[in-house]
């Protein structure tokens, strides 16, 4: 490979990657309420999947399912999984504390989603380290509107 | 008003499986931005707190907010250790509380 070839790949990489950025850099509502649940620690992309229908016709009770990758043992294992919906009127939509004892970090739900939205769960680890996973959700009645 | 609630515990499970249970409360949770009738806004009233004690150990706890839905419905999963009970509690804003138990029998 060229060194012309190979610098113009490279360019086109950090071309692609602009716009990932710029939206991570856009948003900081978002990274302000990811602050207060990690209290500031490193957060990773990864280990957590949140599945929920792309499409929801009613955002009042949207499924939702949870799953983080953890071997769930006394050393291994998930602390706590925060689900977050930053554009509801109260963005944290429920918390809840696992350990050793649940076996498998996973949670199944029905949350209120008021707008087209990512939909994003962070969770804690054992060892401190804190995971997010997101999933965009596009609701066709929303959710708070009226009663 | 009492709170009617469902449990979903096998009553059986080999030690070290683990299982799902599931958990069904009828609460309105009630988000404190809908009116009545009269235009009055409804005052926030939701499950904020939900906790599982296994054999008299809390082994699982749930903090909820507005964002949860009405009648909220709850799947989690438990590793099976010792024969005994499984206690759910939970409480809304109103101070109002509600409270299932559910036996298992862990087989070696």
């Amino acid at each position: 490979m060229s060194a012309d070839r190979r610098r113009f790949l490279v360019s086109c990489t950090a071309l692609a990657l602009v716009p990932a950025l710029a939206r991570a850099q856009q948003n900081p509502q978002r990274e302000s309420l990811l602050r207060d649940v990690t209290r500031g620690a490193p957060l990773r992309t990864g280990r957590v999947v949140v599945d929920t229908p792309t499409l929801a016709d009613n955002g009042h009770s949207v499924p939702l399912r949870i799953a983080v990758e953890s071997p769930m043992t006394a050393a291994d294992h998930v602390r706590r999984i925060t689900i977050l919906a930053e554009r509801n009127p109260r963005p944290v939509v429920a918390s809840y504390a696992l350990g050793p004892h649940s076996g498998r970090a996973e949670i199944v739900t029905r949350i209120r989603v008021a707008d087209i939205q990512d939909v994003i769960a962070v969770a804690e680890l054992s060892d401190g380290s804190f995971w997010m996973g997101s999933a965009h959700v596009i609701v066709t009645e929303l959710a708070c509107l009226e009663g | 008003m009492s709170m009617l609630a469902r449990v979903q515990v096998p009553a059986q499970a080999r030690r070290g499986d683990v299982f799902p249970i599931r958990i069904a409360i009828q609460h309105p949770m009630e988000t404190g931005y809908r009116p009545d009738n009269f235009g009055r806004r409804i005052a926030k009233n939701v499950i904020n707190t939900l906790t599982c004690r296994y054999n008299g150990v809390e082994v699982f706890r749930a903090e909820m907010g507005s964002g949860v839905s009405a009648n909220p419905q709850l799947q989690f999963y438990l590793r099976a250790e010792n024969s005994g009970e499984l206690v759910f509690d939970w409480v809304d804003d109103s101070g109002q509380s509600g409270s299932e138990r559910a036996p298992i029998t862990v087989t070696a």
